[in-house]
Parts: structure tokens; sequence; C-alpha cells
């Protein structure tokens, strides 16, 4: 067992480093400011073009083939480098993987991974959150095409995205679950309305809703079969509550790491409590790094994800919230000045006990899959 | 990058499991059974699992941090009622400082607080104890010596039953403190006794880790097997999600308590210290409150003397004090991180 760099991995994490002397693009924190999305997308790009993005899903799709535990390298050197956190998709990577035909997957997959097309995952709906089978989108056959009637919510990145992965039912005969399906939706089209969400810390960029009102989709760019969309959700969603699938554990080492270059520049000026607060914060990090590597050296034994993404889930949303309440510890509920970009951060933690599913339903989960206690 | 324990460590693992399964208290009852306790230490003492941090050659290890832990956590689960942690603690301590293994079987002796190893001058000061003491008729103290700490041995007392129904401990006897010959009279800098108690914290959290399967286990068999308003409690959705929260903060403990073991011997004494403080708070923190829940799913059952919650409780809180619990741990990691300015370092 070792947590320690093999020589190819110290190799990687030396080169990375290297490059970020050079390419750390400065954005402001993710999630609390919208400069941070008009610069994501270059990000993105830079990265991958730098050889530090996607780095372990196959080369056929744009990546390196290399074991998962190059994401943890990558995630250490971006947090030391207080650099922006990995885009967040390899959840929409890996459900086209695994459903998809091999057409689909070659005219999409290399465009997400190397960040020259964006996209967005049309999931909730205003009546179908946590209970998401009972999605009311509709696609009605029209020739070789399908045309989407619906209404989306909490769509981050739609306002961004030339593409929706749509859950849209297709058969109203079957049983709920079965009657879904998932395609590739251009969203540069009349019959489809983006509106931005505001969140309670004011972010504007990051969520929408869309309409789709008649909006066309190419049959060929259903992903998967048709009634294959729950089972291709049930893997978006499991891998969406994997840390390293988001690469938040970099995220949140980078959040504590400006909070410790906050308070370490000026000790006497916080009290006893804010700075127990913040220790608490720097324990739940780096568990949730800790966590991370050692779920992925589990994959090194081919042990695909499971059940356990919603213990994954609670740790990451805990660790969140921790480094939210101390954001809030020291930041004080009163910003200060022009800068609140600790309320918005502690406001935006409140958020990750809900998507990808609420920490109500990863503890149904756990309940029923891992513990094995009756069914209620 | 690889943290999967290795075939060998896996071995070790089951092996320990075999024989706390098999020679472990299952109920309460059995930790009064003399008879299964002397047969379970005699199967610890033929197995060498308590000389795991005797040197091999030189001063090197027979095995790392993390074999220690697996020992320590299988242990936990099993509640096994005998001593580990102290007397591994005196061998690390003797391979530290380049002493001799000890003649007899020996533990460390702790300020009364646990939080730390007792310093002594001529004799130990009131107070002084030694958890996990059961068989050992002497514990190791440390001597100023020059800028460092020598080893120097005191008698103990008769084990007394204490918090943790498992691992009794003594008191230092009134008397002079033996000291313990160092053929290099090297004493232990501070580096050392960093290493010492990332060792010490390392184990504690391990075997927290253990009580915290332990627990979640027996409260889970209980959820399964009680049934009220016709049905298993366990299938209520209220204590579905006391069990998932107590499994989860187990798993998020064991991710950082096996780095703590790995870090005492691969990382600089001060990182070691670090990661073991780290896994510390959040073991401790984790501990109480899993065993809390096992009593809480227990109901009336679980605040008896004869169900076996409380006896992974108690075992949790002697681990916790054991070289200080969330306090103290929080303490050193601002002071690691130099944000409490003096106020952290203690």
């Amino acid at each position: 067992m070792d947590f320690g760099d093999a020589p190819e991995e110290a190799e990687f994490r030396h080169r990375l480093r290297t490059w970020l002397d050079v390419h750390n693009p400065g954005l402001p924190a993710s999630s609390t400011d919208d400069e941070y999305w008009s610069g994501q997308a270059a990000w993105h790009q830079s990265l991958y073009d730098g050889g530090f993005f996607g780095v372990t899903w196959q080369t056929s799709i744009g990546g390196q083939g290399l074991p998962s535990v190059y994401d943890v390298i990558v995630d250490d050197e971006l947090a030391a480098a207080g650099a922006p956190p990995r885009p967040s998709l390899g959840y929409l990577v890996e459900g086209i993987l695994e459903h998809a035909d091999d057409d689909v997957q070659a005219r999409f997959l290399p465009g997400i991974v190397n960040g020259r097309d964006r996209w967005c995952q049309g999931f909730s709906e205003p009546d179908a959150g946590s209970d998401l089978a009972s999605l009311r989108t509709r696609a009605d056959r029209d020739g070789d095409e399908f045309v989407i009637t619906g209404h989306k919510v909490w769509t981050s990145y739609s306002d961004d995205a030339e593409w929706c992965l749509v859950l849209a039912r297709t058969d109203h005969e079957v049983a709920r679950h079965k009657g879904i399906s998932a395609f590739a939706l251009p969203m540069r089209q009349s019959g489809v309305e983006q509106r931005p969400l505001p969140m309670i810390n004011g972010i504007t960029k990051e969520f929408g809703e869309v309409l789709f009102d008649g909006a066309r989709v190419p049959a060929a760019n259903m992903i998967g079969r048709s009634g294959e969309g729950w089972p291709l959700a049930m893997t978006i969603v499991s891998h969406e509550r994997e840390p390293h699938e988001l690469g938040y554990a970099g995220r949140y080492a980078k959040q504590v790491k400006d909070l410790v270059a906050r308070v370490s520049a000026d000790t006497g000026g916080y009290r006893a409590e804010q700075v127990r607060d913040l220790a608490w914060a720097i324990v739940e990090s780096e568990m949730l790094g800790l966590h991370v590597r050692r779920r992925l050296s589990d994959r090194l034994d081919g042990i695909v994800h499971g059940p356990e993404g919603s213990v994954d889930k609670l740790l990451m949303t805990w660790t969140e919230q921790a480094v939210g309440h101390a954001a809030l510890s020291i930041g004080g509920a009163r910003a200060t000045g022009p800068d609140d970009t600790l309320l918005k951060v502690y406001l935006y933690s409140r958020a990750q006990s809900v998507m990808g599913g609420t920490s109500q339903i990863q503890r149904n989960l756990v309940a029923s899959r891992i513990l094995g206690l009756p069914a209620s | 990058m690889d943290v999967r324990l290795t075939s060998e460590q896996q071995a070790l693992r089951y092996s320990v499991a075999q024989v706390v399964d098999r020679l472990g208290p299952g109920t309460v009852r059995d930790l009064d059974d003399g008879e299964r306790a002397a047969k379970l230490d005699a199967a610890v003492d033929a197995s060498g699992w308590r000389e795991l941090r005797v040197p091999l050659e030189g001063r090197a290890p027979l095995a790392s941090g993390v074999e220690t832990a697996v020992v320590a956590e299988e242990l936990g689960r099993g509640l096994a009622d005998t001593p580990f942690l102290g007397p591994t603690l005196a061998a690390e301590l003797r391979r530290l400082a380049g002493a001799p293994p000890a003649g007899t079987n020996e533990t460390v002796a702790f300020t009364g607080s646990l939080a730390a190893a007792a310093v002594v001058g001529p004799g130990a000061p009131p107070g002084t104890i030694a958890p996990d003491a059961r068989g050992a008729t002497a514990a190791l103290v440390l001597v100023p010596h020059g800028s460092g700490h020598a080893l120097a041995s005191v008698p103990l007392g008769p084990t007394r039953p204490g918090t943790d129904l498992t691992r009794p401990g003594a008191v230092v006897e009134p008397g002079p403190a033996v000291p313990v010959e160092l053929p290099d009279s090297r004493p232990l800098a501070d580096d050392d006794l960093s290493t010492w108690t990332a060792l010490g914290l390392s184990l504690d959290c391990a075997d927290l880790v253990g009580v915290m399967r332990g627990a979640v286990d027996l409260a889970v068999g209980y959820a399964c097997a009680r049934r009220q308003f016709d049905r298993p409690i366990g299938s209520f959705q209220a204590v579905q999600h006391l069990l998932a929260d107590a499994f989860v903060l187990m798993e998020g403990s064991r991710s950082v308590a096996l780095h703590a073991a790995w870090s005492v011997d691969a990382l600089e004494p001060g990182d070691a210290l670090a990661a073991a403080a780290v896994a510390k708070a959040y073991c401790a923190r984790a501990a109480r409150t899993v065993c809390e829940t096992a009593i809480q799913v227990h109901g009336g059952i679980g605040n008896t003397w004869e169900c076996l919650a409380h006896v992974f409780l108690r075992r949790a809180l002697l681990s916790t004090d054991v070289l200080g619990g969330v306090g103290t741990s929080l303490d050193r990691v601002v002071a690691h991180h130099g944000i409490g300015g003096d106020r952290g370092l203690r």
C-alpha cells in the first residue's frame, strides 16, 4: 500500500506543476462569480491541450488511457497552484461510453472531452425531481427526427451549452421507467428557450431552465436504444455522485488553501471558534482527498462503480458544507467591502446536499443497497 | 499510488479476524470468561503481532505502520480483550531509543489525561496511569535527558476496571523509575517522539475504525431482527438514515486512518504527526457518533449492560483519549497549518 507517487506519476506531477506556472488562468472561484463561467471553456481547452484533462479515458475519445489515480494528481496540483478545478463532466462521458453505440460515441465524445463542445444535462423537471422517472417531457417521432416538448429545470450550464443530453418519454404505453429515451439535442435552434435561474448566492450563469417547444433532434442522435434512457440516467447520476468524476476534492482543497492563507496572514484577527471551524474544514477536505485515492485504487482491481457512489456523495457533501461553514465563519455573514466571495461559497454549499440526488436519497441507497436493510 | 492492501496485508487481516471471531467476546457475559480470554491472549502471543514494531535489523521495524494498523483494526472490531496498543507502543519506544526488547510484558504510562506519555523526574507523579495494562508488570516512561528524553521503567499495580471493559489500565506504583540502558546513549529526539505519537494515533484510529465496523454490524443486525408495528425496525427510513450515516462516517474514517498508518514510516516525522492528527480528529468524532447510533438503534436494550453496544462505545472512548482526542488533534492541525498564532500550539 502506497499513497506516494510511482516514478512515472511523479514525472507527470512535475510536468503539470511546470505547466501550471505558465497556464494558470487566475479565474475567480468557481460557482461564486459569473466571470468564472465566461472563462471556463477556454480553461477546459487549455487544460486538455496541455495534456492534463481526461487523461484516464481511452485514447479513442481523446484520453490517454492512464490509470484513474492520475486524476488525483491533477486535482492535487490544480489546488496547490490555486488554479480552477477540473471541468466537471466525467459523468456524461461515462454514461455515453456505457450506453451509446460506436457511431454516437465517435461523433460526440471527443468534443466533450477536448472541451470544444459544451454540454448540459436535461433530466429534472418541475414535477420530476427525486422521482425522476415521473418525467413528462415527450419525444414524438417525425420521420428521421424526434420532436421534443417539455420543461427541464436545474439544468447546469444551459446558457453556455451547444448540446443537451435530454431525457424524454418515447413510449407512453409501458411502465414509466421503460418508456424513457435519451438524445443528444442541439441547443441552438428555435424551439429551445433557455432561461437563467439565479442561485441563492446570486450567480446567474450556472443554473438554468430549458423549455422545449417543438425542438427537433435527429433519430440518429438517440443515445442507447429506445427505452434505455432510465439505465443511462442511473449510470450518469451514479457517476455524478463521485467526487473524483467531478474534480471536487481539488475544488475544496483550493477553497481551504485560500482560507488558510487569509487566516495565517492575521492570526490575531480571528477568534478560537473561527480557527476551529477552519480546522474542521481542513480535516474534512483532507479526508475527501484521501478517500478518493482509496476509491480510485480499488478500481485497479477492475471494481466498477456501484452503490458506494452514494457513500462518496455524502462524504463530499459533508466536506463541502464544512468548507462552507468555515467560509461563513471566517468571512462573516456581513460582507466587508465589495468582496462577498466567502458568503457566496457558503450559500452555494447548500446545493451540494441536493444536486445529483439529495442526501436523503443517498441514505436510502446506502441503507438498501449496502447495508441490506429491509424495504420500507 | 496504490492504496490497496497488499495480498500479505489482506492475509494478515484475515488471520487476525479469524482469531478474534473465534476467541473474542461475543457477548458481554463472555468478558467474564477468563478461560476464553486466556486462550485469546495465548493466540495473540503466539502470533507475534505485538512484536511488529520490534527492530528487524538496525532500527527498521519488522513491519510498517500499515500492518500494525491492520491488526489494531481487527482487534477493535472484535472487542479483543488482550493487550496490543500498550505493548506495541512500548516496543516502538524501545526501537526508537535503540534499547533492547523488554524481558517482561510491558506497556507505556501516560499522564492522567492520557494525552501524552508520562514524563517523570525521580519518580512518577501521582495519577500516572498505564492504559491497556493487562498482563504487564512494568511501564515505560520518559525521563528528560539533555535536549531529549531517555527511557525508564516504572512498576505497575494490579489492573483496575476502567471505562474500557476490554482493556483495563493500571496505576503506576510509587517508587523510583529504573533507567533503561540505551547502548548507544542516544536519547529520544523530538522527531522520535513525533514518530512515536504518529504511530500511537494511527493505532487509535485503526482501533476506532474497527470499533465502528463492529458497532455498525451489531446495530444493522438488530435492526433487521427487531420487529415493531409488524415490521423490522430497519425498514423505517428514520432508522435507515441513522445507520447509513454511521456507515458513511466509518468509510471516511477508514480512508484517513489508512493514510495515517502509511505516513508513520513513509513521511517525515512532523508530516506523519500532522496526518495522524487529521485522522484522529475525524475518527474520534465519527466513532462517538457511530457508537451512540448503535445504542440508539437498540432502544431500551441498548441502554442495558448486557448489550454489547456500550462495550464498543467504551472502547472508542479509551482509544479517543490515548494521545489526545478531538480537541488536542484539532490543535495539532491548527499548529501545522499556522492558523492559530500561539493559540494552537499545545
